[in-house]
């Protein structure tokens, strides 16, 4: 009796499931749980709770969200980083007969967790953190459309992350590849927690990922400035509204895809089993009709933030705007027409590899056209080599190389040698570090100023960049030799000693990229102790273009006191030009949304539902859904929604900003 | 709920059109119409050939896709600005992408390594 009683409370759940046999678990867990609780402490201690519950998890300014997004993304990476710099070190020692130091279960779920947590929970997060704080404010908007959901997808997005960094020290997670591929991560096969750690984590994060593709793209449309056309909108803008538009025609079909996958495991289903009409390449097929729309997602609005970027710190206008937005609609639609690429060896044979060769070729004609219009820019301008334009350069360089070695495997017959190998890994490291981080990194700098009130400190800022842009040529230019030499992804040991010497490489740019990830937080430690010199006021650091650089920074909740009338592509810089004097008086009472913590409540709940249903605890995944409904149902009861900023206190806000300001002249 | 200010800055003019009850009985008997032909053709077996009566119904569901979003979702070119036609246009761009293209892309692998029992028997 009290076995059953047992199995019905906690499930599949034992004593055996917590990872205590793994000495690095055990040791990884001691250090998150040591940090966690001086963490924790500390809030405690400084009485920050209530401040950080109203002030931030209840928020629902786009500006603190976009923040929040931004402060996952970091924390998530430094495990994503943990797990690439473990694989390095096994990949730089298993030879010789040696077995390394990570067993093959361990292994097997450090590259997945590497590559699940990298792609949903880093780049994920800061794309959608930064599209966030950005984008209001380059339309002249006061927030985004739905600003309870984004709260809600904010914290759905947490919650994902909490359920994968659960499955680290209860269970384990999956061994299957990021992509988790049936028949292997069908229940036969895998028949433990880890792919249901995984396709709940990613079905509660996607859940978040709609929700805020449907309010940004809501938001551009409807909430722009007077005068801001579609044709005067900044290029960041632009691409953030073609990103969101491939979220939301994309994450359904990962949702469905995962959906089908839950139920080919919990209720014997055969959508992808090998037996009974299944088709597991179909599952290959779906998850790629997402999966490459998603590389998209991650790197369209970072060709914004390099936009951006070029064009402010080379004084000049962007060159060819138009062409900049047709060659982000172009590839918008194009990446839904080459999913097969990353399937060329599945065996559709010569008509079908040719097609999805040549579509997936011509998709480098945009992205070359893209390249130009930047060099075009800097071209004759008066460049200032500050950190976000030194990203951008070594932007150009690295993805240049990435973007010839991906026209390279887009052919079938090179793909056929390529595929599954080292030269594959290689290549979209190097177009995601390459291209999205070294653009997200461009993109902290250039709007930091603007979210806190003074600049990043710019030396440690260097050491950073160049520990990164070395780190990465280093860690990943052995791999397209190993991977033309025919070394496959993911092997945990290897026979052949000649190899050595290029894993050891790769292992030395890894520790760079520590170094690099090091700086970037010393930059972001030194940079607060030294606030009051790097402080800017004017609100416009770097002789900004585009309207955000309009208002002060940190912005007031309301953003702008007045909605700005646009009569140019570069709206600040046109107001520059002009004249503009900021209004000084005629303030009128401004009507802002109000905090709620339903969004958290609910994220809550979903993570129980989650590990419910991994850890087949029914009741809880029962009194979790019900409790979900039944709160989302309670907040449309919930009438006190906004509220008006007095015009008195819309006056004092701008009264204080325009003491400051002629303080500094 | 948004963040409106009290100006209406909404610049795209119109948002959907709201049906009249002339608009929503034309829908009505219309898609009661789609539906019945249909139902009769099933009944009464009207053409012998199984898969032409399965081609007209499938014609005569998206003729019903079509009425339903004209007369009840009120889609014409001129709805949100046109922003609703522009999202239709591209939703069956993707749809129709990814399903020929699944299907295309399935059936070749199917045929190419999957080979039926009755190619395999004349294998030598």
């Amino acid at each position: 009796m009290p076995e059953t009683l047992t199995k019905f409370i906690f499930g599949r759940l034992t004593l055996d499931s917590l990872p205590l046999h793994e000495p690095i678990v055990v040791g990884t867990f001691i250090v998150v749980a040591l940090g966690g609780v001086a963490v924790l402490g500390a809030i405690t201690y400084f009485k920050l709770w209530g401040y950080l519950w109203r002030e931030w998890f209840t928020s629902v300014d786009h500006k603190k969200i976009g923040i929040m997004y931004m402060a996952l993304g970091l924390v998530m990476l430094l495990r994503g980083f943990s797990d690439a710099i473990m694989m390095r070190l096994q990949q730089a020692i298993a030879f010789n007969g040696s077995e390394g130091y990570l067993n093959a279960h361990h292994y097997d779920q450090i590259f997945t967790a590497h590559g699940v947590i990298m792609i949903f929970f880093v780049a994920m997060p800061f794309v959608t953190g930064l599209m966030n704080f950005v984008v209001p404010l380059q339309i002249g908007a006061r927030d985004v459309s739905f600003p309870f959901l984004n709260n809600f997808s904010f914290w759905m997005t947490v919650g994902g992350a909490i359920l994968v960094m659960a499955s680290l020290f209860v269970g384990e997670f999956a061994r299957t590849g990021w992509l988790a591929y049936p028949p292997l991560s069908g229940i036969n096969y895998s028949p433990d927690v880890g792919v249901d750690y995984y396709i709940w984590a990613l079905q509660v994060a996607g859940v978040g990922t709609t929700l805020s593709g449907i309010n940004l793209i809501c938001t551009i449309i409807k909430m722009r400035a007077p005068g801001m056309t579609m044709m005067r909108m900044p290029i960041f803008t632009w691409t953030s509204l073609c990103t969101n538009v491939l979220i939301v025609a994309s994450f359904p079909v990962l949702t469905a895809v995962l959906t089908l996958l839950a139920l080919d495991r919990y209720v014997g289903t055969n959508f992808f089993t090998n037996d009974f009409g299944g088709n597991p390449m179909m599952y290959v097929n779906l998850i790629w009709i997402w999966g490459h729309p998603e590389v998209y997602i991650l790197i369209l609005p970072l060709f914004g933030v390099f936009s951006e970027v070029t064009s402010t710190f080379s004084g000049k206008r962007l060159f060819g705007y138009t062409s900049m937005v047709y060659a982000t609609v172009v590839i918008t639609i194009l990446s839904y027409l080459v999913w097969l690429h990353h399937f060329f060896t599945m065996g559709s044979g010569a008509s079908v590899n040719s097609f999805f060769g040549i579509t997936t070729m011509i998709i480098s004609i945009p992205t070359g056209a893209k390249i130009f219009n930047w060099l075009f820019t800097m071209y004759r301008g008066r460049i200032r080599f500050e950190l976000p334009m030194m990203w951008t350069v070594a932007f150009m360089l690295t993805f240049t190389v990435g973007g010839m070695t991906g026209v390279l495997l887009a052919v079938p017959p090179a793909d056929f040698v390529l595929h599954n190998s080292l030269f594959l890994i290689a290549h979209f490291h190097n177009v995601i570090i390459g291209g999205v981080l070294f653009g997200l990194f461009a993109g902290i700098a250039y709007w930091w100023p603007k979210a806190f009130g003074f600049k990043l400190d710019p030396f440690w800022g260097k050491v950073s960049f160049w520990c990164w842009v070395l780190g990465f040529w280093f860690a990943f230019m052995p791999l397209y030799i190993l991977g033309l030499m025919g070394v496959t992804r993911r092997m945990r040991v290897f026979d052949d000693p000649s190899l050595q010497i290029w894993f050891v490489i790769a292992a030395f740019g890894a520790v760079l990229i520590a170094c690099g990830i090091a700086a970037f937080l010393v930059q972001i430690f030194v940079s607060i102790r030294k606030r009051a010199e790097l402080v800017d006021v004017t609100g416009d650091p770097w002789d900004g273009r585009t309207l955000e650089w309009s208002t002060s920074s940190p912005p007031p909740a309301y953003n702008f006191a007045f909605t700005p009338v646009i009569r140019d592509n570069d709206a600040w810089w046109d107001m520059k030009k002009a004249g503009y004097r900021r209004p000084l008086s005629g303030f009128k009472p401004i009507h802002m949304p109000s905090n709620t913590g339903t969004g958290v409540i609910l994220a809550v709940f979903s993570v129980a539902l989650g590990f419910g249903l991994i850890w087949y605890m029914w009741w809880l995944a029962a009194l979790s859904f019900v409790c979900l409904i039944a709160t989302a149902i309670g907040h449309t009861f919930n009438y006190h929604r906004d509220f008006d900023v007095p015009a008195a206190e819309v006056a004092q806000t701008e009264e204080a900003r325009t003491t400051l300001l002629a303080a500094q002249s | 709920m948004s963040a409106h200010d009290h100006v209406d800055r909404d610049h795209t003019h119109g948002g959907a059109a709201h049906g009249s009850l002339r608009g929503y009985l034309i829908g009505f008997v219309l898609s009661v119409i789609l539906t019945a032909i249909p139902f009769w053709m099933v009944m009464s077996g009207a053409i012998d050939n199984k898969q032409a009566t399965a081609i007209i119904i499938m014609a005569f569901a998206v003729v019903q896709i079509v009425v339903h979003m004209v007369f009840f979702l009120h889609m014409n070119p001129a709805s949100e600005g046109g922003w609703s036609m522009l999202a239709l246009i591209f939703t069956v761009i993707l749809v129709v992408i990814v399903l020929s293209g699944s299907l295309w892309v399935m059936y070749h692998l199917n045929a190419n390594m999957m080979p039926g029992l009755h190619e395999m028997r004349q294998m030598p």
